[in-house]
């Protein structure tokens, strides 16, 4: 095999017959092997997991039988989601030594539908972060430039697809941390709706933002990763009970008659190579026949803001659990609160620290009115402006992220800027919405920009019909050149 | 004297309140646990349907409005809590302003009655029993996620007769609408007592403390009356009562402060982002009101009617409607007076000899206990023997009287030889029944003690005494 090939194709091949899933799966541990020590992309590389099921797949083809629409395709998962027996980390110290002993819905899925578990991908600690150097076992480097950060807190599942590591991979968002790695990866990925894809199994960080969703090459992937992983499942309370949006058979429909507004908000803080990209698939759009406006939504500002007290909040207590009694890391001390203090001093590095403490603070009686219950009031507020806009609007369309991939290492001390890079992509979260990041072109320094659709509820089928168009027009993008061992 | 209770009540159902893991504490510590009880990473908790009906059935017999309700978390790190939060319903609980009516008719404003997930339990090893000091603590899971009820009644109460009287009261309530077991004494029932003192009914309400490690209903109302009197006290030597939470120490007799208000924690309470509303229908609502039996009140207003109709309940008749309520034995009653037994005798029997051996009882094929019980009102057993084919059926676990009465020799004596008998006794004493017949009314006993001793007691005492009424003529 040249070059990456499509989920689809390869899953097509192997369902056929024509060719067998071990061999898919040894292409790809070989790139990994040649790469890997200068992305960093895994945590853990399962190769023996992804043997046994490469051969489990093989087999059922041999006696006759349908492995699914995934046949044979290896898929990245972020270190977040739970597989049984094995490692799941979320780039921490804490979960030292802790084996799930279940398997995340997603996980479920993806196997019946006959993937191949390839390995964990690094993250951001507990997916907090956009740069993947939260993370306790070091960062992960962007493909295209290996000085870069892949972006975060998915960084590692970008990065994989991105290298041609695995076809396909899960990252999970809960205030761009799908999109936001995709778009400075250069590879597509997508935020479903709020209770589209369950999180039973994924490592909770914010539990009303958290929402899993597709890494891919292209469009049609990140389609067909989504049909798979999407659905109703009844451990997740959370999880729509109605019919998910089946996006794959919809690809082909075209922009014709759509109204595309493109979100004035999101183009204020963006570079100006980025906001040339947002205009020129606008451009596009409008040549397939939609109609473009430009649109306003206000109340998108104060997106950020009201992130950054709802999912410290949320994650203070959901982080809660970490405490040295049951699973993980545990630092002895003499009584329990000084395990427990112990424990946590040295499990956690610094950005999930500084988050629970803020958390715990608008929390906290006397502040929680001030603090916390206004966010929720201005979440409130979003969905509010976003429905007004959705009466205009069959979808939005905007950068994923104000800037191509950044330098490791430039932000890290400046948590306030790192925040910054999440702008574009928290709205969605707060509004419970999708959106999709499309890479559109490289930037002035060379770099992949990623384009953002952004739609209502459950809008997933209109979202991939106008993300194929964008795909389409799309300018050409240098495929990463990986050179071995670059310093950071 | 101001008392206000809240009541955790473990809920009876089969599985915990948000995974499916059998609700059976007791068992190999942590054996009924999963991902969800044990709070691992990625685990979500799923809302256990049965949970919400019995605590809807709660707040029906207690007469609450049961509305639409949302779930919060409690913050705060012990062992025991596997999340080291608590998902409780906060500021819009499931039941709310309800009341209870007391046996003596005072009522009992409810205030709410809500749903929440029980903690793990945690052993401490070391001499002081406590977290601080332990060598080393362990903890069952078993209890993680087991669904508690917590009822809050209104300060309604004045007194710890009132108290009492509305813990006992609130079990019975619990037991009969399926919801609980109603054990306090092995914590599926628990009890805090909030108290305050006042110098008169109509001066405000003073400081309260809460007091908790109430296992007894006994244990209940020493507690208060020993704090009240400890407040009095304080507010007597002019100092104050301090909010705080306080211990009971049944062995010392005496309450002993845990903490104070000012280091109370901090739970910061937020809307569980992992569950959705909880909105029942009035359908839904409706339904569970119509499965609901009837309650320990409306029983007691049952038998307390089928005595009126007989001419009134007397004060010890009274002692024993509440007896056989208590002990849910009042269908028997209901069903043997339909059957024409009259009340007095079917509720005796019931409160005295049934109330001996209740789960029997229960147990027992109304039909066998009604039966019984019509042939001692016919005369045909007496009620010596009628007590001894009760026992007999409670051994055997049911069975036919009438034929356990021929086996056992109780087979009533017919009509002639009874007569026979009575008829030997008064012609072997002329005197004694000349007497009689003169109108000393005293000799029927001397005669039925006669007939007893010949026929060995098998003879019915209403029996002889009509044929006594016979020969005299």
């Amino acid at each position: 095999m040249t070059g990456p090939r499509p989920a689809l194709e390869t899953a097509a091949m192997v369902r056929a017959g024509e060719e067998q899933a071990v061999d898919v799966l040894e292409h790809h541990l070989a790139v990994i092997d040649a790469g890997e020590e200068s992305i960093h992309a895994f945590n853990l590389v399962t190769i023996e997991l992804a043997r046994t099921q490469a051969r489990a797949v093989d087999a059922t083809v041999t006696a006759g039988g349908d492995p699914g629409p995934l046949a044979g395709v290896p898929v990245a998962l972020k270190d977040n989601m739970c597989t049984r027996g094995v490692p799941t980390t979320c780039s921490s110290r804490i979960l030292d030594g802790w084996l799930p002993p279940y398997d995340a819905t997603v996980v479920t899925r993806l196997t019946e539908a006959g993937a191949l578990l390839i390995g964990k991908t690094n993250m951001d600690e507990f997916a907090m972060g956009s740069s993947t150097e939260s993370s306790a076992f070091g960062t992960t480097r962007n493909p295209h430039d290996t000085t870069r950060v892949p972006g975060g807190s998915s960084g590692g599942s970008a990065a994989a697809v991105a290298a041609g590591f695995a076809p396909l991979a899960i990252g999970s968002d809960t205030g761009g941390s799908i999109r936001q790695p995709a778009a400075l990866c250069g590879v597509v990925g997508m935020k479903p709706t709020y209770g589209t894809v369950s999180r039973y199994g994924l490592v909770a960080f914010a539990s009303s933002l958290d929402q899993i969703g597709p890494f891919a090459t292209s469009v049609a992937d990140a389609a067909l990763l989504f049909d798979v992983i999407g659905g109703h499942d009844p451990l997740d309370s959370t999880s729509l009970n109605r019919p998910t949006p089946r996006v794959l058979s919809v690809l082909d429909d075209g922009v014709d008659g759509m109204t595309v507004g493109v979100l004035a908000e999101l183009l204020e803080g963006a570079a100006p190579d980025v906001v040339a990209r947002v205009s020129e698939a606008a451009e596009a759009l409008a040549a397939a026949g939609a109609r473009v406006e430009e649109i306003s939504v206000p109340e998108v500002r104060l997106g950020l803001s009201a992130y950054y007290l709802i999912a410290p909040g949320e994650a203070s207590s959901n982080l809660a659990r970490y405490d040295g009694v049951r699973y993980g890391l545990r630092v002895d001390a003499e009584d329990t609160v000084a395990m427990n203090t112990a424990t946590r001093s040295v499990g956690f590095g610094p950005e999930v620290k500084r988050r629970i403490m803020l958390g715990t603070y608008v929390l906290s009686a006397g502040y929680m009115d001030a603090y916390y219950n206004q966010a929720l009031r201005v979440r409130t507020r979003i969905i509010e402006g976003f429905a007004a806009a959705y009466t205009r609007c069959d979808v939005l369309l905007g950068p994923t992220a104000p800037t191509t991939a950044f330098a490791i290492g430039a932000k890290v001390d400046d948590p306030l800027t790192m925040y910054l890079s999440d702008v574009c992509t928290i709205p969605s979260n707060l509004a419970g919405h999708p959106a999709i990041s499309v890479p559109f072109g490289p930037g002035d320094d060379g770099l992949p920009v990623g384009v953002q659709v952004l739609g209502p509820a459950l809008s997933e089928g209109t979202l991939f019909q106008v993300a194929a168009v964008v795909e389409s027009a799309a300018p050409h993008l240098a495929s990463p050149r990986i050179t071995t061992g670059a310093p950071v | 004297m101001v008392i206000g209770l809240e009541v955790h009540c473990e809920l009876k159902t089969a599985t915990k309140l948000f995974c499916g893991c059998p609700n059976m504490f007791g068992d190999e510590p942590n054996t009924n646990v999963c991902p969800n009880c044990l709070g691992l990473p990625g685990s979500l908790p799923v809302l256990n349907q049965r949970a919400v009906e019995l605590a809807m059935a709660i707040g029906t017999a207690l007469h609450c409005d049961i509305r639409a309700s949302t779930f919060h978390r409690k913050n705060y790190f012990y062992p025991d809590q596997a999340k080291d939060y608590q998902i409780s319903q906060y500021d819009e609980p499931l039941n709310v302003d309800g009341h209870l009516d007391l046996p003596d008719g005072f009522r009992v404003g409810i205030e709410r009655a809500h749903m929440e997930e029980d903690t793990g339990k945690t052993t401490h090893a070391g001499t002081s029993g406590r977290i601080h000091g332990a060598d080393y603590s362990l903890v069952d899971y078993n209890r993680s996620g087991v669904p508690l009820v917590e009822i809050v009644s209104r300060p309604d109460m004045r007194t710890a007769d009132q108290a009492r009287a509305y813990v006992t009261e609130l079990r019975a309530i619990l037991v009969a609408s399926g919801a609980s077991d109603g054990k306090m004494e092995e914590g599926s029932m628990r009890v805090d007592a909030n108290v305050s003192v006042r110098p008169g009914p109509d001066d405000p309400f003073g400081t309260r403390c809460e007091i908790k490690n109430l296992n007894s209903v006994r244990s209940l109302g020493r507690a208060i009356e020993y704090e009240a009197e400890r407040q009095i006290a304080l507010l007597e030597s002019g100092e104050r009562v301090v909010q705080q939470t306080r211990h009971w120490d049944e062995g010392a007799g005496r309450t002993q402060a845990l903490r104070s208000k000012e280091d109370a924690y901090d739970y910061r309470y937020f809307l569980e982002p992992d569950l959705v509303p909880l909105v029942p229908d009035a359908e839904w609502i409706r339904a569970v009101a119509d499965t609901l039996g009837m309650m320990p009140a409306e029983r007691r207003a049952r038998l307390t009617e089928l005595l009126d109709e007989g001419g009134g309940a007397t004060r010890s008749q009274l002692l024993q409607v509440a007896t056989v309520v208590e002990l849910r034995l009042d269908d028997l009653v209901v069903e043997a007076v339909a059957a024409g037994v009259p009340s007095a005798l079917a509720l005796a029997r019931t409160a005295n000899e049934a109330a001996t051996d209740a789960d029997a009882a229960r147990a027992l094929d109304p039909k066998s206990y009604v039966e019984l019980l019509t042939l001692e009102a016919n005369g045909s057993l007496s009620a010596t023997q009628a007590k001894a084919v009760l026992a007999e059926l409670f051994v055997l676990g049911g069975g036919d009287p009438a034929a356990i009465a021929r086996d056992k020799g109780f087979e009533a004596m017919s009509e002639d030889s009874l007569a026979a008998t009575v008829g030997e006794a008064v012609a072997a004493h002329p005197d004694e029944w000349a007497r009689f017949c003169e109108g000393d009314d005293k000799l029927a006993g001397f005669f039925t003690m006669l007939v007893m001793k010949a026929t060995r007691g098998q003879a019915n005492g209403k029996a002889v005494a009509a044929e006594l009424r016979r020969l005299k003529g």
